[in-house]
């Protein structure tokens, strides 16, 4: 299954990788792979922007503008401000996503 | 000579400032004891928790536990204190010695909470101090779902603790082949799959908060079927009301449970779109049943409405499925918003335009 297409906000800096491979380990969609010693991104559209190659990159090869797409923490935000997710406090609007 | 600072009063291990450079936290006594069995009630427990508010309270104390016999060189495995995550992994580990260290998440699975960050880096080195784990091991790894990545920088981890985090499996049932083959995830281990099971028992949480909405609606449907010059008339309540609140009911089941069900299947990667062609094709084959009195304006109405209210209850299912990213979400929100507050305002309008030719008639 595929998600819309030109929208992840994944950026990766080929010069900073120094091949430790931990991007290709916590992505739960294959986006990087291994290609000689460095990571390369195998489909940008694959990417859900969870954040996790960002946060275990060392190096700071990895930039991703992360989020939980939850429309109705979204909208609630629209709405008072707030677009946490409300999966925690027991909120019956969003507490079905999580 | 130095002093520890005292705990009774006005020391920094008071309240929330207690920091670990200042008084180390307070060791927690021993592990806690737990096994790899599943009763009943467990389970029982888990489908109260795909169906209710129930997820909020199955919570499990965070702390260092012990499965089996575990001695220095046992395995270690970082996992949430919801009751749900917890079980799962300690149902896969059976007939292994392990250690099993449970975060506090609030009671949030691993996947949502890494998110928020509550399973992440600050909460793992500090339930590594509090739990005395560097005295409970000999090695220094630890093996982390993979979906815990988000919240925890490995690299972060070793640097405060020494510990090594292994990013194990997606899925708990394949640790054990994970660990045999010497903590080496196939790609299909790594992958997250969303299948046709994966899909459906979320769908009652779908369901319930779509219910909210259709009470509010069926209400402002009867009393607008029902309004007449003289009055509420209960017939027209009925005999135009009914049908409505039956296609409001048919058009919540449409996004939140047969869009999702459907969801490879459905034509267009956009869940607004996903959920009105699916609501649409819902009222098309609902008319065929449905046996009311025929209006052009009411007509018009329900073909506009009705799969907009699908589309919207769809687009609730991004929150839950396990490819759909912010910005995506983001972008469909700016184009299906506009459509929404414009398909019910032609509606209303239509229905207003209904009960005067109504009026007019009678």
């Amino acid at each position: 299954m595929r998600y819309l297409s030109n929208v992840s906000t994944l950026e990766y800096d080929h010069s900073k990788c120094t091949g430790c491979r931990m991007c290709t380990q916590v992505c739960p969609h294959g986006v990087f792979e291994m290609e000689g010693k460095k990571a390369r991104i195998t489909d940008r559209d694959l990417c859900m922007e969870c954040g996790a190659c960002m946060k275990n990159c060392a190096f700071g090869a990895i930039i991703v503008q992360s989020g939980v797409g939850c429309a109705a923490a979204l909208i609630k935000g629209m709405v008072t401000g707030d677009a946490s997710c409300g999966c925690s406090d027991g909120d019956d609007k969003t507490s079905g996503c999580c | 000579m130095k002093t520890r600072p005292k705990e009774a009063s006005g020391g920094c291990c008071e309240g929330s400032q207690a920091k670990t450079e200042c008084c180390p936290p307070k060791a927690e006594a021993g592990p806690l004891r737990t096994d790899s069995v599943l009763a009943w009630k467990d389970t029982f427990a888990h489908l109260r928790c795909r169906v209710g508010s129930y997820r909020t309270k199955y919570l499990v104390k965070p702390g260092l536990y012990a499965l089996g016999n575990p001695g220095k060189d046992s395995d270690v495995f970082v996992t949430a204190n919801y009751g749900l995550s917890f079980n799962k992994l300690r149902a896969a580990l059976a007939g292994l010695d392990a250690w099993i260290l449970v975060l506090d998440t609030k009671g949030i699975n691993v996947w949502c909470a890494a998110g928020k960050g509550t399973f992440g880096t600050e909460e793992l080195v500090k339930r590594i101090f509090a739990t005395q784990l560097f005295g409970m091991v000999s090695h220094r790894r630890l093996i982390l779902p993979q979906l815990g990545g988000p919240g925890v920088a490995a690299h972060e981890v070793k640097r405060q603790t020494g510990f090594r985090v292994i990013y194990g499996p997606v899925k708990a049932s394949d640790l054990k082949s994970f660990i045999s083959a010497g903590y080496k995830a196939t790609p299909s281990m790594r992958k997250v799959g969303f299948d046709i099971v994966d899909r459906v028992v979320l769908t009652p949480m779908e369901l319930r908060p779509a219910m909210k909405g259709l009470v509010i609606f069926a209400l402002i449907a009867l009393v607008a079927a029902g309004l007449s010059p003289s009055g509420i008339s209960w017939n027209g309540a009925a005999v135009y009301g009914f049908p409505l609140v039956i296609l409001g009911a048919l058009s919540v089941i449409a996004g939140a449970f047969l869009t999702p069900l459907l969801l490879p299947w459905v034509p267009f990667r956009s869940f607004a779109l996903k959920g009105w062609l699916v609501g649409f094709v819902t009222v098309f084959v609902s008319g065929l049943f449905l046996d009311g009195p025929s209006s052009i304006y009411l007509d018009m109405a329900k073909y506009i409405f009705f799969p907009l209210a699908s589309s919207y209850v769809a687009l609730q299912f991004t929150g839950s499925t396990v490819y759909t990213g912010i910005s995506g979400v983001k972008r469909e929100l700016r184009y299906s918003i506009p459509v929404y507050i414009a398909g019910t305002v032609i509606s209303f309008a239509l229905l207003v335009a209904f009960k005067i030719t109504e009026w007019g008639l009678s």
